[in-house]
């Protein structure tokens, strides 16, 4: 079966003024459907930028990257935008909730750039924010929640629309063990029982332990 | 535009202070700039209102105000003879030679400031020529007599003009018997006496300065104006519809008055629109975390540029609405001032008009528009990665 993810002979080179920063060198990975991978590795090993690449919010220097059988390096800006929000869904370390909008708008933004009609997106908000425990929170704003609640809500934003892809950069960074463990569970659940593919970049090796495959990069390469 | 519209609207209610002055701001300017429009209207509504279209009002042709036209008594006598004069019942033309000077009267509350006022000489047939001119209190001054009836507003402005009191010009002492009121017109800025009598006090026997007279039929005006063409006699002279020529005597007042306070806005608008353009810069900066997220979800740019442009104009329309209804309380105040075409005092009241509501919101919201236009750039041009590192 063709892998969900293929990364081919990619590079990521920046540019600052005239210097040249390689970040990625020539690195290749398949990802399986269904799949729960981990990315660790110190910082400035790379993870975030093959994170960055992979869901398509940034681009490689060289290289392929063919998310479900589409070659996003070739996508132009506004095009990896509609694939964006068809097919990832992000989960960040600080959350990135909108503060002004409740947890019920907050995971409902992804929806906005589908043609489903109000009602289907009332049910599908309302079906994920159960899912991850906060039918009863809907109505309140992100200032309003705990930390792990707040993941919980970002978590249900990535799934709402249901992307082929979930992203989790550093998810568990910002939270205390046990909300950390909680967000954990249910990202171990989403794969298991929803069989949603997961990339997860962490420093964490607790958290890297409920990946299925954990891959290690150092200085723009995998160990 | 897919950015929820509440995102941007709870957004400039969580910056109530930053967007609160930015929108006093952009208040004061709509009202400075709508309350100049509404000066000008005022002028112009006062003057259109003094004259009928009924009427007829012949003038010098090379006079460019009543003060400055001649007639003398042989072509008032021809004009009284056309056939597109109105009559009376009585068979007589509804028809009037006036005079028209100007004199000094003290100011009331200036310590002995003068001012010009205008003194119109009438003929009899004044009231049926111009019946929205109401006697309101006294009566009608006699003919041959030095006696003077007196508009509303010189009545309370000017000291010695109320009922009952004498004003001295052109070496007489004039009674005043009357007060007359036109509700707003620009004869409510004036004295009216009997024609003849002010030719005589002021040396100029048989000299008028115009004459106005009621068409017979409306229709008629063409054939007049053909008739001021071809007879020698009254080529130097230019029939016009009286509320037209007073309409004409309005536009170098209102004109200035226009240039001069949009010229005088403008500048404002510049502070105002800065204003607003360093709020939305500041909302930009402060929400470069969001903006990045919004990207990411997949949001395009024309989405975020449209969010935060439309956050800006919602600053500058409800400004602008702020500082209109502010400026609509100026209705209820008159002023007065000096009037070019007649270099004297004239009455008027700030007029509001759906124009002007409409140049003023569309004003301010082109100071919105662009105070927030080089923001909303910024914000839609971010590099995704790094906005989302700025958290």
């Amino acid at each position: 079966m063709t892998p969900l993810v293929q990364v081919k002979n990619v590079v990521k080179i920046y540019k600052r003024d005239k210097l040249e920063i390689p970040v990625l060198q020539n690195i290749s990975l398949d990802v399986p459907e269904g799949e729960f991978l981990a990315l660790m590795g110190p910082s400035g090993s790379g993870k975030t930028t093959l994170l960055n690449l992979v869901s398509g919010i940034d681009q490689p220097t060289s290289g392929s990257i063919i998310v479900a059988g589409t070659d996003i390096a070739k996508l132009n800006e506004s095009a990896l935008a509609k694939w964006r929000s068809r097919n990832i869904g992000f989960v960040f370390q600080f959350y990135n909730l909108m503060p002004v909008l409740t947890a019920y708008d907050n995971v409902e933004l992804p929806l906005l750039l589908t043609n489903l009609s109000k009602k289907e997106k009332k049910e599908r908000v309302e079906m994920v924010l159960k899912v991850v425990g906060l039918a009863d929170r809907m109505d309140h704003y992100p200032k309003q929640l705990s930390g792990g609640q707040q993941q919980r809500v970002a978590i249900a934003r990535a799934v709402v629309s249901d992307p082929t892809l979930i992203i989790g950069d550093e998810p568990t960074g910002d939270l205390d063990r046990k909300s950390a463990e909680e967000i954990l569970i249910l990202l171990e659940r989403l794969n298991q029982e929803f069989k949603k593919t997961i990339i997860m970049v962490t420093h964490d090796p607790h958290a890297a332990e409920r990946a299925r495959i954990i891959h290690h990069l150092e200085k723009g390469e995998f160990k | 535009m897919k950015i929820p519209f509440k995102y941007i609207f709870r957004n400039f209610k969580n910056r109530k202070l930053t967007t609160g002055i930015t929108v006093f701001g952009i208040a004061l300017v709509v009202f400075v700039f709508s309350a100049v429009l509404m000066m000008a209207y005022g002028v112009q509504k006062t003057l259109i209102q003094t004259g009928s279209d009924e009427n007829v009002l012949v003038a010098r042709k090379s006079a460019n105000g009543e003060i400055s036209s001649i007639l003398t008594q042989d072509v008032v006598d021809i004009l009284n003879t056309l056939t597109q004069v109105a009559k009376n019942n009585e068979g007589r033309p509804v028809s009037s030679g006036e005079t028209v000077v100007v004199i000094n009267l003290i100011k009331k509350g200036t310590e002995g400031g003068m001012s010009n006022v205008t003194v119109r000489g009438v003929s009899d047939q004044v009231f049926t020529l111009r019946p929205h001119v109401k006697l309101t209190e006294g009566r009608m001054f006699l003919f041959g007599k030095r006696e003077l009836i007196v508009g509303s507003s010189i009545t309370k402005r000017f000291e010695g003009a109320q009922l009952g009191g004498k004003v001295r010009f052109a070496g007489d002492n004039w009674t005043i018997v009357g007060l007359f009121d036109t509700e707003g017109s620009g004869f409510d800025s004036e004295i009216w006496g009997d024609s003849e009598q002010l030719q005589d006090a002021f040396n100029r026997r048989g000299g008028f300065s115009t004459f106005t007279f009621r068409l017979n039929q409306k229709e008629n005006f063409a054939e007049l104006k053909t008739i001021f063409e071809n007879d020698p006699r009254l080529q130097q002279f230019e029939p016009k519809i009286e509320r037209k020529y007073f309409e004409e005597q309005s536009e170098a007042m209102a004109a200035f008055i226009r240039i001069l306070g949009i010229f005088i806005t403008i500048i404002f608008s510049l502070g105002s629109t800065i204003g607003a353009m360093i709020t939305m810069y500041s909302a930009v900066a402060n929400r470069t975390t969001e903006i990045g997220t919004f990207r990411a979800l997949g949001f395009r740019r024309r989405s975020i540029l449209g969010a935060f442009l439309l956050e800006s104009l919602f600053i500058s329309i409800i400004g602008g609405l702020i500082g209109l209804s502010l400026s609509s309380f100026l209705q209820f105040f008159k002023i007065s001032t000096l009037n070019f075409s007649s270099f004297s005092e004239l009455e008027f009241s700030f007029s509001l008009s759906p124009q002007i509501v409409i140049y003023t919101l569309s004003f301010a919201l082109l100071m919105g528009l662009i105070g927030g236009f080089l923001p909303a750039v910024r914000a839609s041009r971010m590099n995704i990665i790094n906005a989302l590192r700025a958290s």
